[in-house]
């Protein structure tokens, strides 16, 4: 087993790398320094300004490393990367790391009773609908869930902003508290909001699951044996469909910590996402590039735990 | 009265034009204690009648019409609650290919208790050792620890061994065999042949035999039905049906197996395919490739004829035959 | 180069897609696999075909434009700009500012309207027509769609085809750059990619296919590795007969119904992120989601305007759902696997 994860989490190691390759590509070369500074500073703004701006920034140098072995961007960029030292950001100059800090606890108070919740609502609905597969209530679930998934989320958080927070009054539109007693009622919407919104395509991909599983010929043998429907369902086919399912959430888990972009810059919440949000809409290109290699790296330590909980979920899986 | 009596079983699949009958009119009995061996190629509906029986149709076909009776119970029109003290409880059911039809996160001693505990109520230690009792029955080597075993880690043999021994476990009155050895090497195909003569033999089971080979059919069968596109063509004692078949279909297939033709010579064969239910003639279905084909074999499927005490044939040839042979 | 205007290259494209779908028609009535699987699919989803259909209509009717023709008097038209068959449809349609569906007055203040009763969904802040708006979307949001994956689609295949079929060295390099790109999130990769490249539709389009196109490649690549080992692959390939042909016309033929599902199938999901980069203020103008954004504040108004965010999210919807509706449908029709006597 041990072989197993060195290996994955080496490959994964690989992967991290190709990730900075391609953002020092995207954000270095694609776009100079130079522009950024300016969009920082202004167009107008008198040369030695940008000078200063680039040197504060440590951006004045040249890129690549046959330039100049000691001192290029490309280097700095994976020497800051991989060990955290994430600098400023480009638009307020304020430490990066800290503002990352302050922002993955409201992210977690979002996102994870979403995905508990998340869970608690789609497994039962998609094993209900998989149950009456072929019935009027598979297909009117279906229609519902394709129903549920064309909708924009932009329009679910503005429907229910409206709706509840404005015409109803129930929910606080937006906003934050932190202390325990407030928590509830100003994540009240945005978990609802998610959970509506992600609902759909999460029955749908559930019920795929169950009804693949639920035509094997394993089913059949236990028909065979005399089990009930109910039975099959619950101890046969749900068991098989763990495998796929526990695939599905354990890649989320990662997303835990970004936040959900749209839901945290909605409703307020000074989260991860909201900090991204800010920085897109400030043109931020440092934070940005901090967001995308954190989130990367979230992504390949999500899978390489995905491929370790097979081994340890499915008995076919050796992990020799 | 025979244990179990099957009359005019029909099973059919919706198509676009209708329902398409895959089963259709099928009729024997099966005695107690005996072994009968239902024969055909793939698409002759044989592995759908067994099906049948136990109203295990794959959605979205079903059994349209026909009476199936377990010592004179109607099984067709039971309470899917009463159907599934049936299944597994009096008659029991392998499969042919024992890769696919053990739930692969389960280990098999599990599995095997669970088909105890369906029908019988004990404690879970004693279905367990029940369960290794039956292991030994089957066969199967170092029992206790194969009990914890996981399907992928038994060889082929061994997961048909824990089959047969699930299927046998609750005592059925029946085993429905559908094509137990198919998907097996020879060698191991020739000790599971053994294991379920012995065991018939033991427990004075009787045994629904679902096959296309003959040899199989000679080692362990008391009497043999041919199937042909859906409906019976020809049924009879082993013994008779090997060394004088009469229906034309039955020649040959007998004809046509390897080892009983010369060497050097070409293999001969029936001509032609087997029709799809979609494409099924009008008349005798096998119309179309019969070497002994005459006028009213494309107008009328052939009624039954019991030329011999115990054979039934359906064949317009036979008939004409047996009344040339009368006058 | 003068002649080159983007108006002329609308209309030649949209003249090329006409042709393309006749030359498409023939091919799935040549083929019979492709003319039962298009007679399934309309019997089944009849209305949502049609819904796309209207969609497609009238996002052609809004590509074909030409100069001249416009009357002097029309208000807020500039005289030489290049106007659709939409555009001169709604051509003097202008009021001055809101005013609710099928009202004969402005919304706030009350004076009387140029055309009362003749605005079925009102008018938005500047008076504009909202129905003509919202057809206006459509254009959009096809484009988005339809651009976006004739750019990924080719690409995802160019590199699985190859990389599953040749292996080797350039398989590795293929399977890792999948692996690396996919774990970039890929929201943040696409507004990463918009920032740098610019706002223009262009590249909106270019970014959404570099994030979309690892999927599908991951696909192809896997389908290619399985169809290699079959049989008559080995086969052709025994006898000689050249890898680039072996490609055309044994592999992607059996590629070609995953590359129908995933074009219908990616192409909701396309509208939607566009949706979302338009609220970040980084999407395509004119689509449904920069409509959406801006109406976002008109939900605080006293009282409340709510048409034009009800018009463009209704018809963003429509289009999203009759989509996602063909595209369940096509997958069912086409998938082996899934495809079965209903």
């Amino acid at each position: 087993m041990g072989a197993y994860v060195l290996r994955r989490l080496g490959y994964g190691v690989g992967v991290v790398l190709g990730v900075l390759f391609l953002l020092f590509l995207l954000f270095f070369t694609i776009t100079a320094p130079e522009d950024i500074a300016r969009k920082a500073l202004g167009d107008k703004a008198p040369p030695e300004a940008i000078q200063t701006w680039l040197e504060n920034h440590e951006y004045d140098r040249p890129l690549w490393p046959w330039q100049d072995w000691d001192e290029n961007l490309l280097f700095d960029h994976y020497r800051k990367m991989l060990t955290f030292d994430f600098g400023v950001s480009d638009a307020d100059d304020s430490p990066i790391i800290d503002r990352i800090k302050a922002g993955m606890g409201p992210s977690l108070s979002l996102t994870v009773p979403l995905l508990v919740l998340g869970l608690l609502v789609s497994i039962p609905l998609s094993l209900l609908v998989a149950f009456f597969r072929e019935t009027y209530i598979d297909r009117m679930g279906v229609f519902l869930c394709v129903l549920a998934m064309s909708v924009s989320t932009l329009l679910y958080i503005i429907g229910a902003q409206f709706l509840i927070g404005k015409v109803l009054r129930w929910y606080p539109i937006s906003g934050f508290d932190a202390s325990l007693a407030m928590l509830p009622r100003f994540l009240a919407l945005p978990v609802l909001v998610g959970l509506i919104s992600g609902v759909g395509g999460d029955v749908r991909f559930y019920r795929t699951v169950f009804l693949e599983e639920s035509s094997r010929d394993f089913v059949r043998t236990a028909r065979a044996k005399g089990a009930g429907e109910a039975r099959i369902m619950v101890f046969h086919v749900l068991r098989n469909a763990m495998i796929p399912i526990l695939t599905r959430v354990v890649l989320a888990i990662p997303f835990l910590f970004m936040g959900a972009l749209l839901l945290e810059a909605f409703f307020g919440i000074p989260g991860l996402g909201s900090m991204t949000v800010d920085a897109i809409q400030s043109n931020d290109f440092s934070t940005m590039r901090t967001m995308v290699y954190i989130g990367s790296l979230l992504f390949v330590f999500g899978q390489v735990a995905t491929d370790i909980s097979y081994g340890l979920v499915d008995p076919r899986v050796s992990v020799e | 009265m025979a244990l179990l009596e099957v009359r005019d079983l029909r099973t059919a699949f919706p198509s676009k034009s209708g329902m398409t009958p895959v089963v259709d009119g099928v009729s024997f009995d099966l005695e107690r204690g005996k072994v009968l061996a239902l024969v055909g190629e793939s698409g002759s509906g044989k592995s759908m009648t067994a099906l049948s029986t136990l109203r295990l149709v794959p959605k979205p076909g079903r059994v349209t019409s026909g009476s199936v009776k377990l010592d004179g119970e109607e099984l067709l029109s039971l309470p899917v609650t009463e159907m599934r003290r049936i299944r597994g409880g009096r008659i029991g059911m392998i499969f042919q290919e024992p890769m696919t039809c053990l739930n692969p996160v389960v280990r098999v001693g599990a599995q095997v208790a669970e088909a105890i505990l369906l029908h019988e109520s004990m404690s879970k230690a004693d279905a367990r050792s029940r369960a290794r009792e039956l292991f030994v029955e089957v066969g199967i080597p170092d029992p206790e620890e194969r009990l914890d075993a996981y399907p992928h880690h038994l060889s082929g043999g061994l997961k048909q061994r824990v089959m047969i021994a699930m299927a046998l476990s609750t005592r059925p009155e029946i085993l429905i065999a559908d094509e137990p050895t198919t998907a097996l090497d020879v060698t191991v195909q020739a000790q599971i042949l053994d294991l379920l003569r012995d065991l018939q033999q033991k427990r004075n089971a009787a045994i629904l035999l679902i096959t296309h080979d003959l040899g199989i059919v000679n080692e362990l069968a008391d009497r043999v039905a041919v199937m042909y596109a859906g409906r019976l063509v020809e049924m009879a004692d082993r013994v008779s049906l090997l060394s004088d078949p009469l229906h034309p279909y039955t020649q040959g297939l007998l004809r046509s197996i390897p080892a009983l033709s010369a060497p050097g010579e070409p293999l001969p064969e029936i001509p032609g395919v087997v029709p799809s239910p979609d494409q099924w003639p009008v008349g005798c279905r096998f119309s179309t490739r019969c070497p002994k084909r005459f006028e009213p074999c494309a107008d009328q499927f052939p009624a039954e004829l019991n030329p011999k005490l115990g054979r039934r044939v359906w064949c317009h040839a036979v008939a004409e035959s047996a009344r040339e042979g009368a006058s | 180069m003068s002649w080159l205007e983007p108006h002329i290259l609308s209309n030649l494209v949209t003249l090329g897609l006409l042709v393309g779908l006749v030359f498409a028609t023939r091919v799935v009535r040549a083929q019979r696999l492709w003319r039962e699987a298009a007679v399934e699919l309309w019997r089944r989803r009849r209305f949502a075909i049609l819904v796309v259909g209207v969609y497609l209509l009238i996002g052609v009717a809004d590509s074909v434009s030409w100069t001249g023709g416009v009357p002097d008097d029309a208000v807020g038209v500039l005289p030489n700009a290049p106007l659709s068959v939409l555009d001169r449809a709604f051509l003097d349609s202008r009021e001055a500012s809101y005013s609710a569906p099928f009202a004969d007055v402005e919304f706030y203040g009350g004076d009387a309207l140029r055309h009362p009763g003749g605005h079925p969904l009102g008018t938005d802040i500047l008076g504009r027509d909202v129905f003509y708006l919202s057809l206006k979307g459509a254009r959009v949001a096809l484009l988005i769609g339809g651009l976006t994956s004739l750019i990924a689609i080719p690409l995802a295949l160019l590199f699985g085809v190859c990389a599953g079929y040749f292996g080797g060295r350039f398989d590795d390099f293929v399977f890792f750059l999948i692996s690396t790109m996919a774990s970039m999130p890929s929201l943040l990769l696409l507004i990463a990619l918009i920032m740098v490249m610019g706002r223009s539709t262009f590249s909106v389009c270019i970014a959404l296919a570099v994030t979309g196109w690892v999927g599908f490649c991951r696909l192809t690549r896997a389908e290619t590795l399985k169809l290699r080992e079959l049989d008559y692959i080995q086969a052709a390939r025994a006898l000689g007969v050249s890898e680039v042909k072996i490609i055309f016309r044994h592999i992607l033929p059996n590629l070609a119904h995953l590359i129908v599902i995933t074009f219908v199938l990616m192409f909701s999901g396309l509208v939607l992120s566009e949706a979302v980069l338009s609220w970040l203020g980084i999407g395509v103008d004119g689509s449904w989601g920069q409509m959406i954004d801006g109406a976002r504040d008109e939900l605080s108004r006293q009282p409340v305007v709510w048409w034009n965010i009800a018009a463009a999210g209704s018809a963003l919807f429509g289009l999203i759902l009759a989509v996602n509706s063909v595209g369940d449908a096509v997958r069912d029709v086409l998938d082996p696997r899934t495809a079965r006597e209903s």
